[in-house]
């Protein structure tokens, strides 16, 4: 069965997948609004930095954020200058992390999803006498919805799955760091194989049940992908 | 004349180039062929289009102008687009309020639902509406916004023959009711002789012919773009009816009178009608009744004769008490009749379309 530290784990991991996911949202959206609308010359570079993470193996992200958040790199240097500490190590590190780790699966579907809009619903709802920011979330948004929820969904379980980064920028601290991933990689280390099983399985039907609900619920936007 | 358009675009395989004065009242028909602009122009009016090189003036506003652009969500203008293009995710009735509240109208959804046969639609989603249901409840919506000018790009286009004969009726009451502008794009040369009370021809993004419809339909060169469906339309009032052979006799402007099938319109009443060239014949005599069986003859001038859209054929245009019309002949016959302009002769009709 799980242990408390199996618990504090799982709360830990569904804690930072769900922070992870609103912040991504919000910055995700207008990125990927942005990308889906603009004709500058920028966009094809922007598209390019926003999608690495879903071909660099972790551990190249992880490193290069270590270096950049530790005491010599400037990241670090501003959140010391901010009186924020050093972020490697914290739950706060992980969380910056996780949130670039895991963009390309947040901004992705969304931007499919304003791109398969096309002009003409705002169109008219310029013509209806709606401001661009009216149009975007009376209009665009509530359009959009199908690919919100998959880039929700992919944002949060992809968090929850991650392995590499955690153990790059946050170790293996106890109610900090350790997600369930980490936990899972120790209980293997350890051979408590009757541990292991239990968290690996929880996780293989957590990840089932979560897309299950995805394409139930999104038949629509899942048949387009 | 109030609303002052003058655009100027160009990019490789397309250009526009106009300069309009347009009427405050009426509908405005922009005719033309596919490609000729027409739609840029409407859209250009909109702001959906940014011309760069462009001035808009809508009666003493300016729209555009070197460095200024009012943006569209602040042009008080409505817009039909070809396909409905409803908010799918929101119902009819929302669909409808969505503009209303924007521009704080006081418009009340009554009357113009009523005008427009929706009723019954509101509560429906716009997927479970036919194409024409659709697009009377986007002319609904752009009304309900309180427009001071309304737009609507080939309304009908995108709509089957039955469906079209089925909104005709609802854009012809809109005529009668609405007090503001409206600017007409089509290709249809029917809708425009049913509808419009000015013409604007585009041909390669520059206007070819513009004024009023019936002065225009039968000026310039303008006929032979309308091939087949050349002619005229013009306002005639039911003069007479007779229940013996179900005629009624329409008299126009200048006097002239014209027998046509009695559609049952009352008395007094004014209606539109309209002639094709293909259908009046020129003769040097009247023919008695007894020797014929056209109905109309009418003693006409000849104004001009002009070549028409294949060598064995010429357009005349012919004048019957001041009113315009146009009469497709061969070119032998014209030159065997000796036909010249200020000739007299009489003009055959063998069929008046009544419009309505």
């Amino acid at each position: 069965m799980l242990s408390a530290s199996d618990y504090a784990a799982i709360w830990l991991t569904l804690k930072l997948a769900g922070v992870t996911t609103i912040i991504l949202l919000l910055i995700g959206t207008p990125l990927a609004w942005w990308l889906a609308r603009t004709r500058s010359r920028w966009k094809g570079l922007i598209g390019a930095v926003v999608a690495l993470p879903l071909v660099l193996p972790p551990t190249v992200i992880g490193f290069y954020l270590l270096v950049l958040m530790g005491p010599e790199g400037s990241i670090g240097q501003f959140t010391q200058w901010a009186g924020l500490g050093l972020l490697p190590f914290t739950f706060g590190g992980l969380v910056v992390a996780s949130v670039i780790y895991s963009l390309p699966f947040v901004v992705q579907p969304i931007q499919n999803a304003f791109e398969t809009l096309g002009d003409q619903p705002l169109e008219a709802a310029a013509t209806l006498g709606a401001r661009p920011l009216d149009t975007f979330f009376t209009v665009a948004l509530p359009l959009a919805r199908p690919g919100v929820l998959t880039a929700t969904v992919l944002g949060f379980a992809h968090t929850v799955g991650e392995f590499g980064v955690v153990l790059m920028i946050g170790g293996n601290i106890p109610d900090k760091t350790r997600v369930v991933s980490v936990q899972l990689y120790d209980h293997v280390e350890a051979l408590e194989y009757v541990e292991a099983h239990w968290l690996a399985g929880g996780l293989v039907l957590f990840s089932f049940l979560v897309l299950a609900a995805l394409y139930t619920l999104n038949p629509g936007q899942s048949s387009r992908r | 004349m109030s609303i002052e358009a003058r655009f100027q675009l160009a990019y490789p395989g397309f250009t526009l180039d106009v300069d309009l004065c347009l009427p405050s009242r009426g509908i405005t028909a922009i005719f033309g062929r596919s490609g000729s602009g027409k739609t840029t122009l409407l859209r250009a009016i909109a702001g959906l289009e940014r011309v760069l090189r462009g001035r808009l003036v809508f009666e003493g506003e300016v729209w555009q102008d070197v460095n200024f652009f009012l943006p569209t969500h602040r042009r008080a203008l409505g817009y039909v687009f070809q396909e409905a293009n409803l908010f799918p995710h929101l119902s009819v009735q929302a669909n409808l309020a969505y503009g209303k509240k924007r521009r704080r109208s006081q418009s009340d959804l009554e009357p113009i639902v009523e005008l427009l046969g929706i009723s019954h639609l509101l509560g429906r989603m716009p997927e479970r509406l036919s194409g024409g249901e659709r697009q009377r409840v986007a002319i609904a919506r752009a009304l309900l916004a309180n427009p001071r000018l309304l737009l609507m790009d080939e309304p009908l286009a995108a709509l089957d023959a039955e469906r079209r004969n089925e909104i005709l009726p609802y854009l012809e009451s809109l005529h009668d009711e609405l007090k503001i502008p409206v600017l007409y794009v089509s290709h249809a040369a029917d809708e425009v002789a049913r509808l419009a009370d000015h013409l604007v021809v585009l041909e390669g993004g520059r206007v070819v012919a513009a004024g009023p419809l019936a002065a225009t339909l039968a000026s310039a060169d303008l006929p032979i773009r309308f091939g087949e469906d050349a002619g005229v339309v013009l306002v005639a009032r039911v003069a007479e009816r007779d229940p013996r052979w179900h005629l009624a006799r329409l008299v126009l402007a200048g006097g002239t009178a014209l027998w046509v099938r009695d559609d049952g319109h009352p008395v007094g009443k004014t209606l539109r009608v309209r002639v094709l060239a293909r259908d009046v014949s020129l003769a040097h005599k009247a023919n008695e009744p007894s020797e014929s069986s056209i109905l109309n003859r009418l003693r006409v001038t000849v104004r001009e004769l002009r070549p028409d859209s294949h060598p064995a054929l010429a357009l005349a245009l012919l004048e019957a008490d001041g009113q315009p019309l146009l009469a497709r002949l061969t070119r032998r016959s014209a030159a065997e009749m000796k036909l010249e302009p200020g000739i007299m002769a009489w003009a055959q009709v063998k069929a008046v379309a009544v419009l309505g």
